[in-house]
C-alpha cells in the first residue's frame, strides 16, 4: 500500500499524500471520538462512574459520555440486563445513529455471570443486540474497559467503509 | 396507567427513565407535569429485578454471600454483614472479637464510600459536575484500601458466616490512618466547595420537605429518616457487633440551611455522617484486639429448622435480612428488608407541586440505588 503511515501515538497520525485512502482518514475521526452513551444498568454501572473519574479518566481516549442514544456512537451494557429491560435495550440501540457500536462489561451482560438461575435475567446481551467487545470481570475495573475500548478503536480502524461495511454489521 | 380524573387538558405525561443520567440506575418515573410543575411523580420499579431471593432458595447457604454483594453494590459490606448475623443467630456462632472490630473497620470505610458517591452525585444531579469528579477521587482511595484487604474494589464478600475472611494486610492500618487524616481535610474543603455553595444551598434548601412523623409513616430508614429529625440509629440504640465500644454521635437533620426535612438536610446529615464514621474507624483501628478472625464453621452449612432475622445499619438505613430454614442445606426463603424500596414510596406523596428540576433533587437526597429497590 503507498499510504505512509507516521507511527501512530495516542490518538493516531495519519500523514495525508495523495494516496492516503480516505478510509484512514474517517476511521481515524470516529475511532478517536467515541462518544458512548451514559448507560449504567448494574454494579457496573458505578465503575463506569469511576472510568469517567480522575483516575481512569477515559476522556483522554476521546470517549465522552453523552446522555442521549442520537448523540451516541457507542453504548457500553454496564450491569445485568432483565428481560424488562432487554427491550429498552433494543430501543435505545436503534436509536443510535450509524455506524454503532456495542461493548458488553462485565459477566451479566456477557451472558448472565452470577445469575444463571434467575428467572427474570436476560443471559447475555447479544441475544439481544451484536456486540463487537467483551469485557469480562464481575465488575471488571475501570482499566479492563478502557483495554475493551482501545481494542474496539483497533476493529474501527481496520474498517473498510468506502467499498463495503464492516462485517459485524453485514451478518447481523 | 389509568385514568385519572385531577389530568386536565394541560397536563403532560412524561417518561422519566428507566435510562436517565439522573434516576441512579434503572428505574423509571411516570411524571404528570402542568408546564414545570408537577402534578405527580409515580415510580415504577422491576428494571433491575434480578430475583436474588429466589436465587437463594436454589445454593447453599455459604453460597448466597456473594448474591448478598449485589443486592446494594455501594454498601455491600453491610449487606454480607446483615445475612452473616443471620446466619450467625440461626447457627448460634459466636464471632471472634478481632473479627467484629474488622467489620466495624470495613462497614465504616464503607458508608464512607457510598456517602461519598451520594453526595457527588446529588452535586451533579443540581447541576455542578466538580462535586462528582471530588467525590469519586475520593472513593477511588477508598477502593484501593478495600482491594488490599479483601481483593475487589465493589463487590467484596467480605464478611463470611461466622466471622470476616482475611486479615489485615501488613502496612494497612498507617494507610487507612493516612487516608482518614487527609479525607478529615477534605471534608471541610468539600463544605466549602459544595455543601455551603449559595447556588447548591438554594437548588435544594426548602425543597421536597418530609416531616418527621411522615417519615415514619412511610417507614424511611437511615439518614432519610434522621434527615427528617428523627433520632433513630441503630448502630447506637440497637447496638449489634463491636457498636458499643465506640464513641460517635448521630447526626439529625435540624434545618440546616432551611426546614427539617428538606433535601439539604438529607443530604447534609450524610456528610455529617461520613466524619462520625471516620471517627469510629479510627478508634476501631487503635483497640482493634488481636485473636482468630473466623469461629469455626462447617464447610457445608446446615442449620436446624427455624427462623432468624437480622437488622444492621446500612448506608442506606436499616437493613434487614429474614431467613427461614428447613434443615436442609440450601435456606428455605430469604426475604430482604431495604431502605430503597420504602424511599421510592414517597415519591408519589411528596412530589405533587415540585418542580421538575426539584424531582431530581428529591430523588438524589433520597439516594435509592436501583438493585435495592428491586434485588
Amino acid at each position: 500500500m503507498a499510504a505512509q503511515r507516521m507511527a501512530r501515538g495516542l490518538g493516531g497520525d495519519v500523514a495525508l499524500s495523495h494516496t492516503s485512502r480516505l478510509d484512514d482518514l474517517i476511521n481515524l475521526a470516529r475511532e478517536s471520538s467515541l462518544y458512548f452513551l451514559l448507560f449504567g444498568l448494574a454494579c457496573c454501572g458505578i465503575e463506569i462512574m469511576q472510568l469517567g473519574g480522575p483516575r481512569a479518566d477515559v476522556m483522554r481516549f476521546g470517549a465522552i459520555p453523552r446522555a442521549s442514544p442520537r448523540q451516541a456512537d457507542l453504548i457500553i451494557i454496564a450491569g445485568t440486563l432483565t428481560y424488562k429491560m432487554a427491550e429498552r435495550v433494543k430501543l435505545l440501540y436503534e436509536q443510535m445513529p450509524e455506524p454503532k457500536y456495542v461493548i458488553s462489561m462485565g459477566s451479566c451482560s456477557n451472558c448472565g455471570g452470577l445469575f444463571q438461575n434467575a428467572y427474570s435475567v436476560c443471559k447475555g446481551v447479544d441475544k439481544v443486540i451484536p456486540v463487537d467487545v467483551y469485557v469480562p470481570g464481575c465488575p471488571p475495573r475501570p482499566e479492563a474497559v478502557i483495554e475493551g475500548l482501545l481494542r474496539l478503536q483497533e476493529i474501527i480502524r481496520g474498517e473498510r467503509w468506502a467499498t463495503r461495511r464492516r462485517p459485524a454489521a453485514a451478518s447481523r | 396507567m389509568d385514568e385519572r380524573a385531577d389530568r386536565t387538558e394541560s397536563t403532560m405525561l412524561v417518561n422519566f427513565g428507566p435510562q436517565h443520567p439522573a434516576t441512579h440506575g434503572v428505574i423509571n418515573f411516570l411524571v404528570e407535569t402542568d408546564g414545570e410543575v408537577l402534578k405527580r411523580a409515580t415510580p415504577e420499579v422491576g428494571y433491575l429485578h434480578r430475583s436474588i431471593e429466589k436465587s437463594a432458595e436454589g445454593i447453599g447457604y455459604a453460597a448466597f454471600v456473594p448474591f448478598t454483594d449485589r443486592v446494594d453494590y455501594l454498601a455491600a459490606m453491610f449487606a454480607n454483614e446483615g445475612y452473616a448475623i443471620a446466619l450467625e443467630k440461626l447457627l448460634g456462632v459466636e464471632v471472634p472479637s478481632r473479627a467484629q472490630w474488622l467489620r466495624v473497620i470495613s462497614c465504616e470505610l464503607n458508608r464512607i464510600a457510598s456517602h461519598l458517591v451520594a453526595a457527588g452525585t446529588m452535586a451533579m444531579d443540581v447541576g455542578t459536575f466538580t462535586g462528582f469528579l471530588h467525590g469519586v477521587r475520593e472513593r477511588e482511595a477508598i477502593n484501593d484500601l478495600m482491594e488490599e484487604l479483601c481483593g475487589a474494589r465493589l463487590t467484596y464478600n467480605y464478611h463470611r458466616i461466622g466471622g470476616v475472611a482475611f486479615d489485615l494486610p501488613t502496612g494497612w492500618r498507617d494507610k487507612a490512618l493516612r487516608f482518614l487524616d487527609h479525607f478529615d481535610k477534605f471534608l471541610v474543603e468539600f463544605d466549602r466547595l459544595i455543601s455551603f455553595n449559595q447556588i447548591f444551598v438554594k437548588r435544594l434548601a426548602n425543597v421536597a420537605v418530609i416531616p418527621g412523623p411522615t417519615a415514619i409513616d412511610y417507614g424511611l430508614v437511615g439518614p432519610n429518616l434522621r434527615g427528617s429529625g428523627v433520632d433513630w440509629d441503630l448502630r447506637r440504640d440497637m447496638p449489634y457487633g463491636a457498636y458499643s465500644h465506640f464513641e460517635f454521635s448521630v447526626p439529625v437533620g435540624k434545618g440546616f440551611c432551611g426546614t427539617v426535612g428538606d433535601s439539604f438536610d438529607r443530604y447534609y446529615v450524610r456528610c455529617l455522617e461520613m466524619a462520625e464514621s471516620s471517627r469510629i474507624v479510627r478508634q476501631a483501628l487503635e483497640t482493634i484486639p488481636e485473636g482468630e478472625i473466623r469461629a469455626r464453621v462447617p464447610r457445608n452449612v446446615r442449620p436446624d429448622a427455624g427462623e432468624t432475622f437480622s437488622r444492621v445499619e446500612s448506608a442506606r438505613g436499616e437493613m434487614a435480612y429474614y431467613v427461614v430454614s428447613d434443615g436442609s442445606n440450601t435456606p428455605w426463603r430469604v426475604r430482604i428488608r431495604t431502605g430503597s424500596f420504602a424511599a421510592m414510596g414517597i415519591i408519589e406523596a411528596v412530589s405533587p407541586g415540585l418542580m421538575v428540576a426539584d424531582l431530581v433533587a428529591l430523588i438524589a437526597s433520597l439516594d435509592v440505588i436501583a438493585p435495592e429497590i428491586d434485588r
